[in-house]
């Protein structure tokens, strides 16, 4: 006979879960739409995504102003984890998410986005990412991360390019792997202390001094694979070009954003301790990943000759720029992961926005591919406007100042430096550097060169719409007055750090 | 107002660039011209309220950026920048009125206009990050005019250009960060206000290696020897608006950051690296010099020997006192006139004959005397004849570092003896002999659009050159402040007894009488 389990209501504190039951529910509605009323147009889904995103944002705003008041909230069995890097994360995921899918509101009709699942795969995938950054528990950010994982794997597929499905299959393959990893690591964790709770795991580890020393090594290993293929830091990183290139340029800047600020919670929840536990050899580990990732996803992403390959190359040195946050370790190279982030958000979706609006049904004759760099020659004599923005969306990736994302590059640079981390520092820098360089040949392509002979004129703005431009001026806007923002948010961010004890 | 004239003079002509967007294209050179001409009355009133007597920062402003990060929007000027600002405004000024026939002339002004606001902001500018925003942006502009309106190879040499003051930039930044987190520990304030930095005294071996951060960024913008060789290729395809603002203000970025940030902010490792970097700097006079020689291109010459009088003002600036700091200050005004004249002078032939080869020219002066007067002075001006604006400014600099060093003194001399050979062998060239070339014949002299731009600056190179005082005693006040704080700031003996005290000396002489 069992006992029976008695527990209160208000101990298990439900209002943890509700940011991440709002988007449920809107997927479930979005779905019992369709059963009513079937063949509905776009717009209607579009709208409703956004409302429910909106709530699940003022529910964020809500758990925001509690953790401020009260710290670090519990709930759900101690399964749920609101701090603040799980509110921070999910501002961003939630945010980017918004700004993401009015998107697909295109004036071309693209045969996904006519299907309610693309939507309701979309807020479950949402609601899988929130799961992931609000807890420390191995198993929930496993189920986080394969219930968003393949909510994406479907909505890269329904894209209706050739290279989709195949960017799907190898998206799945890959991350099917990644998936097995996670559950190794987690399973040798849990051998190990019994626990897979990651602050259970922590102090198990630290009270025995790390004496399983070999085993911890194995798990980390296997941990760093997984979140190695999300975060695709090199050499786990031979996805994302592919990907990027089969889905829809929307996608992939979304896919650029926020599977990779879920991914990076993770790791900073698990490899944090682990770094402050003297553990020599994960540091050197760390290490060579950044400077590698960031090195070598630079090098590559000068020879490519697709601008969205390139983008996506460059997305991959962004990520081993901001993995240097998490061997640093330090709260300020924390909060500044977290700001560079929001300002990545801003340029990076702004400038895949901008491929997406130049999207063409058929390749001309002069392209190589949806993006080739010839396709932008002379896109100054066109259309003057789209290519003054997507300039200042390059000079921001390449950290000129004053746009966005200098003051990301400076505050993590200056973390590097403040914790002394001297070298990692200039490399950082020199990596801009050589950064430059390609995010410049687009400019070049731009600006300096004559259109293709019997090019179409209007083709940067074939795909645009009113919510697109706004989509765009609003990316535009925000990147060119960043510096008014980054006050507020190295307030608001290091804060939240701070009191959540990273 | 006026007390935002700064930020007025900065951020006027961002505005009126963008508002240019919606003038009408044959329009736009009147409105170009009335904005340039507005920055430069504004820069003019600069100059009239300015205090001369004044040694320390005037017309400041404050307004809070990052203050969580210690950012703040720090404006100012003293003597060493107020002149470089109005040459920058004056430079833009007759840039735009002479522009000649090329396509996209609208795109061209909202450039300039542009590439106005990062000069004004980087001379003005009182905060590192600030400086630095300023410093970045000012590429960009100067990217698009050599990459969309430059030679054949234009894409290349605008490439070159960005990249290599790219990086050296990137290297000076993890400096500063460095400076504000050493600043941070000594007082537990996040700042990054070169006015407050200058308060702080760094152990020598921290001073070397900031030094040597800092140099990198400065020396590849200057550009000093051995990282001077993106600019005669940035010179060779630039449109000749491009050339004469490159010569004539951005490279004084360099120069002036030198006597910003490295002299006050590290005076040991300044007197450290003194004689390594007076060795470069006599080899860029020289060497550059003997380059000049060899060049059969117009521009060329003038382009190395630009550099080589870059090289005159670095070790000017080297001498780390009060001579050869102020004459190197003028001699960036100087070279900046000069040079811009030169860029220009080559760029009224090239628009005639559409070739810059000396082979093609022989016997100009008949065919064209008034530019052949022009460029003669110019010519004059550019060896550093006396009674031209150059001669003060190589002469103070020379005065200056003999007091360190007679011998490296003495070889820079002979570089200005080079330099007179340079010049007059490809003024020989050009302008005398008979006209060999049919297509020289019948060549327009100088028209009013051009003498408009050239009359002042000879005027100026002139004028600056019988009595530089107006110009000349503010920038030593200023001078006289920072090497003061040099001299009290330093902490080696061999610092101590470079620099001198000049409140010492002051005194020492009052008691003699």
């Amino acid at each position: 006979m069992l006992e029976s389990v008695n527990v209160s209501l208000e101990s298990l504190n439900l209002i943890t879960l509700l940011p991440m039951l709002i988007p449920v529910v809107g997927a479930l509605l979005i779905l019992i739409t369709d059963l009513f009323k079937s063949g509905q147009d776009k717009s209607l889904y579009v709208m409703l995504s956004v409302i429910f995103l909106v709530v699940d944002f003022g529910a964020l705003l809500e758990s925001a102003d509690i953790f401020a008041k009260n710290g670090t909230v519990l709930g759900v069995f101690n399964v749920m984890l609101i701090d603040g890097l799980a509110i921070l994360s999910q501002f961003i995921i939630v945010g980017a998410s918004i700004v993401f899918i009015p998107l697909s509101l295109t004036s071309k009709r693209f045969h996904e986005f006519s299907y309610p699942e693309f939507f309701a795969l979309f807020l479950f995938m949402i609601a899988g990412f929130q799961f992931m950054v609000a807890t420390d528990n191995l198993i929930l950010i496993f189920v986080g991360l394969e219930t968003a994982s393949l909510a994406l794997y479907t909505l890269i597929a329904m894209h209706n390019r050739d290279k989709s499905f195949e960017a799907a299959v190898k998206y799945f393959t890959m991350g099917a792997l990644s998936a097995a990893f996670f559950s190794l690591g987690s399973m040798v964790f849990y051998a190990l202390t019994g626990s897979v709770e990651i602050n259970q795991i922590a102090t198990v580890l630290a009270g025995n001094g790390y004496a399983d020393i070999a085993y911890v090594l194995i798990a980390v290993t296997f941990m760093l694979g997984s979140l190695g293929f999300k975060l695709s830091l090199v050499p786990f990183h031979t996805w994302a070009p592919d990907v990027y290139e089969g889905s829809s340029a929307s996608m992939a800047g979304y896919m650029s954003i926020v599977p990779k600020i879920a991914g990076f919670i993770v790791a900073m929840r698990i490899f944090e301790f682990l770094i402050h536990s003297g553990v020599v050899w994960l540091e050197v580990i760390l290490y060579l990943f950044v400077v590698v990732t960031m090195t070598a996803a630079n090098m590559w992403a000068l020879v490519q000759t697709d601008v969205k390959r390139m983008l996506a190359y460059s997305s991959i040195s962004h990520a081993g720029f901001v993995m240097a946050a998490i061997l640093i370790g330090t709260t300020q190279s924390n909060s500044a992961l977290f700001l560079y982030w929001v300002l990545f958000a801003f340029t990076n979706l702004g400038s895949f926005a901008m491929l997406w609006i130049s999207r063409q049904k058929n390749i001309p004759w002069y392209q190589t591919s949806d993006h080739s760099y010839n396709k932008f020659a002379g896109m100054i004599k066109t259309s003057p406007v789209a290519a003054i923005i997507m300039g200042l969306f390059m000079l921001s990736l390449a950290g000129v100042p004053p746009f966005a994302l200098f003051w990301g590059k400076l505050y993590m640079i200056s973390s590097a430096v403040n914790a002394g981390y001297t070298l990692l520092a200039l490399i950082m820098a020199l990596n801009s550097a050589i950064a430059g360089y390609y995010y410049l040949k687009l400019i070049v392509y731009m600006f300096m060169k004559e259109p293709v002979q019997g090019a179409e004129e209007q083709v940067f703005t074939n795909n645009s719409s009113l919510p697109l431009r706004s989509i765009i001026g609003f990316a535009a806007v925000g990147t060119v007055f960043a510096f008014i923002l980054v006050n507020p948010l190295v307030e608001f961010i290091t804060s939240f750090v701070y009191n959540s004890g990273y | 107002m006026l007390d935002n004239i700064l930020s007025i003079l900065i951020f006027f002509p961002a505005l009126a660039a963008v508002l240019g967007f919606a003038i009408q294209r044959d329009s736009i050179r009147s409105y170009g011209v009335a904005v340039a001409t507005i920055e430069f009355a504004l820069s003019l009133l600069l100059w009239f309220m300015f205090d001369a007597n004044a040694s320390g920062m005037q017309f400041m402003e404050t307004l809070p950026l990052v203050p969580v990060f210690g950012i703040n929007y720090i404006l100012g000027v003293d003597g060493i920048s107020v002149f470089i600002i109005i040459l920058s405004t004056f430079f833009t000024l007759i840039g735009i009125a002479s522009l000649g026939e090329i396509k996209k002339v609208k795109y061209m002004i909202i450039t300039l206009l542009f590439l106005q606001m990062t000069m004004t902001g980087v001379f003005a500018a009182l905060d590192a990050i600030v400086f630095y925003v300023f410093w970045e942006l000012s590429l960009v502009p100067m990217l698009y005019i050599i990459g969309a309106w430059g030679g054949p190879l234009r894409i290349y040499a605008s490439i070159k250009f960005f990249l290599y003051t790219f990086t050296g930039s990137l290297v000076m930044l993890v400096g500063m960060l460095f400076m504000a987190y050493f600043y941070y520990q000594a007082s537990g304030i996040w700042t990054f206000a070169i006015l407050d930095w200058y308060r702080l005294v760094l152990p020598e071996n921290l001073q070397l290696w900031l030094f040597a951060a800092f140099f990198v960024g400065f020396a590849i913008k200057v550009p000093m020897f051995p990282f001077h060789t993106w600019l005669p290729y940035a010179h060779g395809q630039a449109p000749t608006i491009g050339s004469v603002m490159l010569a004539a203000i951005l490279l004084k970025m360099g120069t002036y950051a030198f006597v910003r940030f490295s002299l006050p902010l590290f005076p040991d490792a300044s007197v450290f690296y003194m004689m390594p970097i007076a060795v470069l700097a006599i080899i860029m006079i020289i060497y550059t010099g003997m380059v000049a020689y060899a060049q059969k291109d117009i521009k060329q010459v003038v382009a190395y020997s630009s550099v080589s009088h870059m090289g005159v003002i670095i070790l000017g600036t080297f001498a780390l006192n009060v001579e050869g700091i102020s004459g190197s200050i003028f001699l960036m005004l100087g070279h900046g006139v000069v040079a811009g004249a030169l860029f220009f002078l080559v760029g009224v032939i090239y628009d005639r004959r559409h070739t810059k080869m000396m082979s093609e020219f022989g016997g100009l002066a008949t065919v064209m005397p008034r530019y052949a007067t022009v460029f003669g002075i110019m010519m004059m001006a550019s060896v550093g004849l006396p009674l031209t604006i150059n001669f003060v400014g190589e002469f103070l600099s020379f005065l200056g570092f003999y007091k360190q060093s007679h011998i490296l003194t003495l070889l820079a001399g002979t570089g200005i003896i080079v330099g007179a050979i340079y010049m007059l062998a490809a003024y020989k060239k050009a302008f005398f002999g008979e006209v060999t070339n049919e297509a020289n014949k019948n060549l327009p002299d100088l028209n009013k659009k051009e003498l408009f731009a050239l009359i002042p600056l000879v005027i100026i190179s002139i004028w600056l050159g019988v009595y530089p005082k107006p110009v000349l005693e503010p920038i030593n006040n200023s001078v006289e402040a920072i090497v003061q704080l040099m001299h009290d700031k330093a902490i080696t003996p061999e610092a101590k007894s470079r620099i001198p005290n000049l409140i010492n000396d002051k005194n020492s002489q009052e008691g003699a009488h």
